[in-house]
Parts: C-alpha cells; structure tokens; sequence
C-alpha cells in the first residue's frame, strides 16, 4: 500500500529536530523521526503508522560514524548504518567490539543494512532486534537529546515493551556508547528464513582469567522471549560459579538459561530455541 | 492547532540525480522513491512487488549501495546519485546487454523477469563493493530478494561468472605498473 499523507521536515541540525518535536508534540501533530526509515517506512506502507509529521535526520552527518573515547569506550552516532559496523576496519571498531561487526550479518539483509540505522533500530525496540540485545547484553549507554538537555539513559532501563522506550516524545537518540570491550562475547539467533526478524536470538559475554580457558563469569541475554530484550540471572549464576570452557558449561549456562524463560507465545519452542542459541553463543565465545 | 496539522500534504520539488540526470520532480512528501522513479520520471525498469521491503523487486543503487526504493521517501534521495536498472545498458543507445545483463541471460538467471531488476541492482552493487565475492558470499546476498521461478541457483551462477569476467578483465595491480 502507499503511506497516508503527512508532513516532511529536514532538520537542519540537532537543535532543529529536537525543536521541531517539541513544537510538534506540544501541537498535538504526532510527529516521528525518520532516520534510515527500514522499520518506520514499512509501518507506513501498511499504515500500522500515520504519523502527521516527519522530521527527517538522515542530513546530521555528525550523528554518523564511530568512535573510540579516551576511556576505551565505543561510541556509535545514531545514523551509522548496520552495513558502517560490518564493514568498519579494526582502527575503527576496536578489535574487543568484533562482537557488534559479526552481529550485523543478522540484520535484515545487505539492503535493508545499507539504509537502517543503529539509533533507529534502538529506538524502534523491535524485542528481537540484535542492537537492542547488544545493548542489554553489554551495559550500553544510550544517549538521548532533547529541549531539557542531554540523558544518557542505561540499556537497562531504556526498553520498556514491545516497541516502547524510555525517550521522551521530544527526544532524539544521539549515540549509544558501548563502555567496554567484550573480547569473548557471541551473538546467534534463529528464524526461520536468514534476514526474517529472529524468533529467538540469544548473546553472551564471557569473563574468561588470562589462562584462555577458566570462565569466571559473564552475561546471558535472550531476544524474542518477552517483551523486550532481557537478562538471564539464572544462566549469569552458573556462568559466575566458573569452571572450565567447554561443552559442559555450556550445556549447564543453556539448561539454566531456558528454564528461567516463560515466554508469552510458543513457550515451548522458544525454551527449546533458547536452550540450542544460548549453547550455540557459548561456544562462540570460546572459541574466539 | 498549527496551519500543517494533519492536513494532508501538499507537493514539493524535489531535485534528484538518477543514471547520471538531473531530474526535478513535483511530488508529495508521501511518494516513495519507488513510484517517483516509475511515474514521475518514466523509469519503469525498477519493479515494485510488496511495498514493505521484503522481496526486493524494488531494489535500486542509492550512492552505490544496494538499497529498497519502497523504503525511501523521494526527499530522502534528494543529494544521492541514484541507478536504475535502466543504467546497466550499454552500446551507444544503452539498448544493449551489460556484461552482467547478459550473465543472466547466458545462465537463465530468469523466468518471468518480474524480480530481475532487483536482482541485477543488488548484483551490481555487491560487485561493486566486493569484486572478489565468494559464491558463498554472492548466494548470501542473493538471499535478500524473492524469486519464485528460478529457485536461485542459475542467478548466484550468474553472478559468479560476471564476477569472474570482470575480474579477469581488470589488470592486476603489477600489470598497472608495467603500463605506466
């Protein structure tokens, strides 16, 4: 279908976007950032979304590209592309993030990567989107702008349901810092075709002592089996009694990880699939 | 209520640089890049199946990458250099095969030619970027577009062989020096 009619601005700068939310919120004009539309543009095409006004960033190139802080933490601007990370050379993600650029061949397609964007795969909160999962999974920071100044909101408390976060209607996500590097984490999923949204997907971060092979600890996180990305306490709880990296952990971290799921819908399945990507990360993380 | 409240829009000029042209176009903000393309400008080559990104008939080049025109408004590409399908014709008319047209054609790469567009613009825009693709690599990519009649393996062959042709074509990099 075609998308209803609407408005289109094109913001000249940051301030011009948060501006112009704020006025066309107040106004009652249901207004919505366009960043590489991958997500927004479809809803429209189906009318699931009518917004009354359009305030394209797709120009703020200073929202675009990454970089590395003083303090080794990753800083992504909200318009880089999925297709910037897969292909960013190790001088621009740091070898400890090869993480996010082996994530992104399970995003969408080559041509939905080309166009979609980080900031507004985030801000969508598809709960099986793989940034949102990276970004529960590994404490990142989101970066919010609006006419009251800047928030830097925790992954943690940013998703709140199925495509609902923590901006604020006149807010702009700006950049999502990763603090960390995470030099043993893995991220799979699985659906049905490759590209289609993951019916399950599932991540982890290894804590593993120098001697390559004694885990001390680490993270587990699950997409598709609630209403937003979540952690795993129960599975962190094997992963912290330590033991050595191999397939007997991970079976353990896996078993332990699917039974503290309940999901909404197929829960069966989903636990099944949770059990096999929790195992399947697992092993990846070793291996790296 | 401001003046623009959910009043329906009206059209705007836009300027777009398509296969090298520089085109204007009076549209709604509401025109995909996609329709502009086929009504306004007349470039009915791009195909347009589901409107919502999934089969890639639409499948253009937008500043060389491969991307869905039903899933840009046309005032996104305002300052891209857009190609089409139309683009990949050669001879002094264009009406001729590119090397890649005729890949497909050599290796049956279609049936009913509904997808072929797309396909071809997301060939050409893999080759692009990664001239040495694998036929891993191309087949992964292949994936992002429906095709109901060739079952894909005639077109990851294709793409293959045009792959391995220009290739072949291209001096390496010591014959380059060996001729300046």
């Amino acid at each position: 279908m075609k998308p209803a009619p609407f408005t289109y601005h094109r913001a000249r700068d940051i301030d011009d976007a948060t501006r112009l939310l704020s006025r066309l919120t107040d106004d009652g004009g249901d207004p919505r950032v366009l960043a590489g539309g991958q997500s927004l543009v479809a809803m429209m095409n189906y009318r699931l979304a009518r917004p009354g006004h359009l305030i394209d960033i797709g120009r703020l190139t200073t929202l675009r590209g990454l970089r590395t802080g003083e303090d080794g933490a990753l800083h992504i601007g909200a318009l880089t592309t999925h297709h910037a990370v897969e292909t960013a050379p190790d001088a621009v993600l740091a070898p400890g993030f090869t993480v996010l650029r082996d994530a992104m061949r399970w995003v969408g397609h080559l041509p939905i990567r080309t166009r979609g964007t980080v900031g507004g795969s985030l801000a969508h909160a598809d709960a099986t989107a793989e940034w949102c999962l990276l970004a529960v999974l590994l404490d990142a920071v989101i970066v919010a702008q609006g006419p009251a100044g800047v928030r830097h909101i925790e992954a943690g408390d940013f998703f709140h349901g199925h495509y609902t976060t923590a901006l604020g209607p006149d807010e702009l996500l700006t950049e999502v810092v990763f603090p960390r590097p995470a030099p043993r984490a893995a991220l799979t999923e699985f659906a049905p075709r490759h590209g289609d949204f993951a019916t399950v997907s599932a991540a982890v971060d290894l804590d593993v002592a120098g001697d390559g092979h004694t885990v001390r600890g680490g993270r587990v996180a699950l997409g598709g089996v609630a209403a937003t990305p979540v952690r795993v306490p129960a599975a962190e709880a094997v992963l912290a009694r330590g033991g050595t990296a191999g397939p007997e952990l991970a079976s353990a971290v896996a078993r332990a990880a699917a039974g503290a799921v309940d999901p909404p819908a197929d829960a069966e399945y989903r636990r099944g699939l949770a059990r096999t990507l929790v195992e399947r990360a697992v092993r990846q993380a070793v291996a790296r | 209520m401001t003046e623009t409240t959910h009043r329906p829009a009206g059209q705007q000029l836009l300027g777009l640089t398509v296969n090298g042209e520089r085109r204007e176009v009076l549209a709604e903000s509401r025109r995909t890049l996609v329709d502009v393309l086929r009504h306004d400008l007349g470039l009915t080559g791009t195909h347009v199946g589901c409107e919502h990104g999934i089969c890639g008939a639409c499948t253009v080049l937008v500043d060389g990458a491969p991307a869905r025109a039903c899933l840009m408004f046309a005032a996104q590409a305002e300052g891209c250099e857009i190609r089409t399908v139309e683009a990949l014709g050669e001879g002094p008319d264009g009406r001729e095969l590119g090397d890649l047209q005729q890949a497909f054609t050599e290796h049956h790469a279609l049936q009913c030619g509904f997808c072929t567009p797309g396909f071809l613009m997301l060939a050409e825009g893999l080759l692009s970027e990664r001239p040495d693709a694998t036929k891993e690599e191309i087949r992964e990519v292949v994936a992002a577009n429906l095709c109901r009649c060739t079952g894909y393996q005639t077109i990851v062959e294709a793409v293959d062989a045009c792959a391995a042709r220009r290739r072949a074509a291209t001096p390496t990099p010591s014959e380059e020096d060996s001729c300046s």
